[in-house]
C-alpha cells in the first residue's frame, strides 16, 4: 500500500507539467482524457509491481550471488560474472538498438560507410557489440577496483581527460552519438541488479565500505561506452 | 484492439529483455556456485512481478505520457508557436522551450525506477544518512538544469564538446571538495538517472528542436542532451551532498555530518 502511495507521488509532477503547459502555454485542451487517465493508471499499477518485484527477486539475487562468489574466492569467475553480466544486458538493450540505427544512419550521410542498407545492418550490429563490450570492460573494471581497492575519482577523472583527448580525434558527426550512448546503455533492470552486485562485494570483501566502494559501477558503465563509440568512429573513418 | 496488440508486444518485449538476464543468473548459480537458489519461488514471482510491471509502466507510458509529450515538444519548437518569423529568432525567444525543458527533465526523473531503485539501495547501505526523496530531488534538479541547458546548446549552436569539458572540469573541483562517501553515488547518478522515462522524451524534445531551429540538423545537433542530463546529475548530487554538509556544519557547531564520518 506504502509502494503505490509512493507511485502516485513519483508522477503527480509529469501530470502536472503536462497538464499545465498543454492548457496554459499551448492553450490546447486535453484530448482524450479516457486513454490518458487508463495509461496512468497502468504507469501507477506497473511502477508499484516493479518496486516490489525489485525487493523481491532483483536485490536479493544481485547480492547472494556476489556473496557467494566473494566466498568462492575465484577472481577469474568474479571477473567473467562482471563481464557477462554488463555485455549480456547491454546487447540486448532497446534503447541501444534506436541509437545504433541513428548512428548507422549518419554514418551513410557523413560517407564513412556506403550508403546502402547491407552496411548499414552491418555497422549497427558492429556498433551494439562495441557499445555492450565497453559495458562489459567497465564492470570488470569496476569489480577490479574494489577488489583492489583503486580510487574511484582518479579512474574517472582519467577517463574524463580520455574522453576530451579523443573528442579531438572524433570525426563530428560521431561525438554527440557517442556522447549520448554513455548515458542510454544502463537499463532499468541492469541498474538495480548493478548497484546490488556491488555493495554485495563491497559488503563480503573484508575492509571495504559499501557507501565507499559499492558505487561506482554504474559510472564505469556510462564512460566507457563514451571512448569505445568514438574509437570505433575513429577506426571507420580510416578503413 | 489495437490497444491489446500493443499492449502483448511490450509485454512480450519485456519478458525478451528480462529472461536471458534471469537465466544467465540462474545458470551461474547453478553451474558455477553450484548450489541451488534459495527462496526460489519467491525469487520466480519477483522476476515475474518485475516483468509484469515494467511492462505495465512501459504500456502505460506509450499510451498517454510518450505520445502528449512529443507531441508538445514539437508544438514549443514550431516556429507559429513562438510567433516570429524563423529567420529572425533569437536565442532568447525559445524561453518556453527552456522552462519545458527544465520541468520535463525534473518531472520524469521523479518517475524513473531506476533511480528509485538506487535511491533504496543508497538509503539502506548509508544507514539512513541519505534521504531517498532528498537524493531523487537533488538527480532530477540536476537533469532539468542539463536539459534546459543542453536545449540552449542546440539553439545557440555551441559545440557539445566545450559544454561537456567545462563540466567535467566542475565534477573535478567538486569531488576534491564533497564528502567522500558520497562521491561514488554522485558518480553512479548520472547513468542511472537517464533511463526508461527520461530518455524517449528528452531525446525526441532535442530532435524535435534540431529540426524547428533554422541552420541546425537533427543529426549533428540533435544529440547530446542525454549526455548534458546524465553530468548535470553528478554535479547537481555533489552540490547536494556539500550543501547539506554545511548545513549540518552550521547548524551542529563543530560536530562532523554522517556522510563525512562514514557511520
Amino acid at each position: 500500500m506504502s509502494d503505490a502511495l509512493g507511485s502516485v507521488r513519483d508522477l503527480v509532477p509529469i501530470v502536472c507539467v503536462i497538464a499545465v503547459f498543454q492548457v496554459f502555454v499551448l492553450g490546447n485542451p486535453v484530448a482524450g482524457l479516457a486513454p490518458l487517465a487508463a495509461g496512468g493508471l497502468l504507469v501507477l499499477l506497473g511502477l508499484t509491481l516493479f518496486i516490489y518485484g525489485l525487493k523481491l527477486a532483483l536485490f536479493p539475487v544481485g547480492e547472494r550471488l556476489a556473496h557467494s562468489l566473494a566466498a568462492k574466492g575465484s577472481a577469474f569467475w568474479l571477473l567473467a560474472f562482471a563481464f557477462l553480466l554488463g555485455f549480456g544486458t547491454t546487447i540486448a538493450e532497446p534503447a541501444l538498438l534506436a541509437v545504433a540505427e541513428e548512428a548507422s544512419r549518419v554514418a551513410a550521410v557523413g560517407g564513412a560507410i556506403p550508403a546502402d542498407d547491407d552496411s548499414r545492418a552491418r555497422y549497427a550490429f558492429v556498433l551494439r557489440l562495441v557499445v555492450a563490450t565497453a559495458v562489459g570492460v567497465a564492470i570488470v573494471l569496476g569489480v577490479l577496483r574494489i577488489l583492489a581497492a583503486w580510487s574511484l575519482p582518479l579512474m574517472i577523472i582519467t577517463g574524463y581527460l580520455l574522453v576530451v583527448v579523443i573528442t579531438t580525434l572524433a570525426p563530428d558527426d560521431i561525438v554527440g552519438i557517442a556522447y549520448d550512448s554513455g548515458a542510454v546503455t544502463t537499463s532499468t533492470v541492469t541498474v538495480p541488479l548493478v548497484a546490488a552486485l556491488g555493495v554485495g562485494l563491497a559488503s563480503a570483501v573484508r575492509g571495504r565500505n559499501p557507501m565507499l566502494d559499492g558505487f561506482g559501477l554504474i559510472a564505469f558503465a556510462s564512460l566507457t561506452p563514451i571512448l569505445f563509440v568514438m574509437l570505433f568512429g575513429i577506426l571507420t573513418q580510416w578503413t | 484492439m489495437d490497444l491489446i496488440k500493443s499492449a502483448l508486444a511490450i509485454l512480450g518485449s519485456t519478458a525478451r529483455d528480462v529472461l536471458p538476464i534471469a537465466l544467465f543468473l540462474f545458470a551461474f548459480q547453478r553451474f558455477v556456485i553450484g548450489k541451488p537458489m534459495r527462496n526460489r519461488k519467491g525469487i520466480l514471482a519477483g522476476f515475474v512481478l518485475v516483468v509484469v510491471g515494467l511492462g505495465c509502466f512501459l504500456i502505460g507510458l506509450e499510451q498517454a505520457l510518450f505520445p502528449l509529450g512529443r507531441m508538445m515538444a514539437e508544438q514549443l519548437t514550431a516556429p507559429e508557436f513562438l510567433g516570429l518569423a524563423a529567420e529572425r529568432l533569437r536565442w532568447q525567444d525559445y524561453y518556453w522551450v527552456y522552462l519545458f525543458a527544465l520541468a520535463l527533465g525534473i518531472s520524469t526523473t521523479l518517475a524513473e525506477p531506476a533511480l528509485l531503485a538506487v535511491s533504496l539501495k543508497a538509503n539502506e547501505v548509508s544507514g539512513g544518512a541519505i534521504h531517498v526523496w532528498g537524493l531523487r530531488v537533488a538527480v532530477a534538479i540536476g537533469v532539468g538544469t542539463g536539459v534546459a541547458l543542453g536545449c540552449y546548446r542546440i539553439v545557440s549552436g555551441l559545440p557539445l564538446h566545450y559544454f561537456i569539458a567545462a563540466g567535467y572540469l566542475l565534477v573535478v573541483v567538486q569531488t576534491a571538495l564533497a564528502p567522500r562517501l558520497i562521491v561514488p553515488l554522485a558518480y553512479d547518478s548520472g547513468g542511472v538517472a537517464t533511463s526508461t522515462v527520461t530518455v524517449p522524451l528528452i531525446t525526441a524534445l532535442g530532435l524535435g528542436l534540431a529540426e524547428a531551429v533554422p541552420g541546425r540538423s537533427p543529426v549533428q545537433d540533435g544529440f547530446g542532451l542525454v549526455a548534458f542530463a546524465c553530468l548535470f546529475a553528478v554535479i547537481s548530487v555533489l552540490a547536494y551532498a556539500q550543501l547539506s554538509v554545511l548545513r549540518s556544519g552550521r547548524a551542529a557547531g563543530v560536530e562532523r555530518s554522517p556522510l563525512e564520518t562514514g557511520d
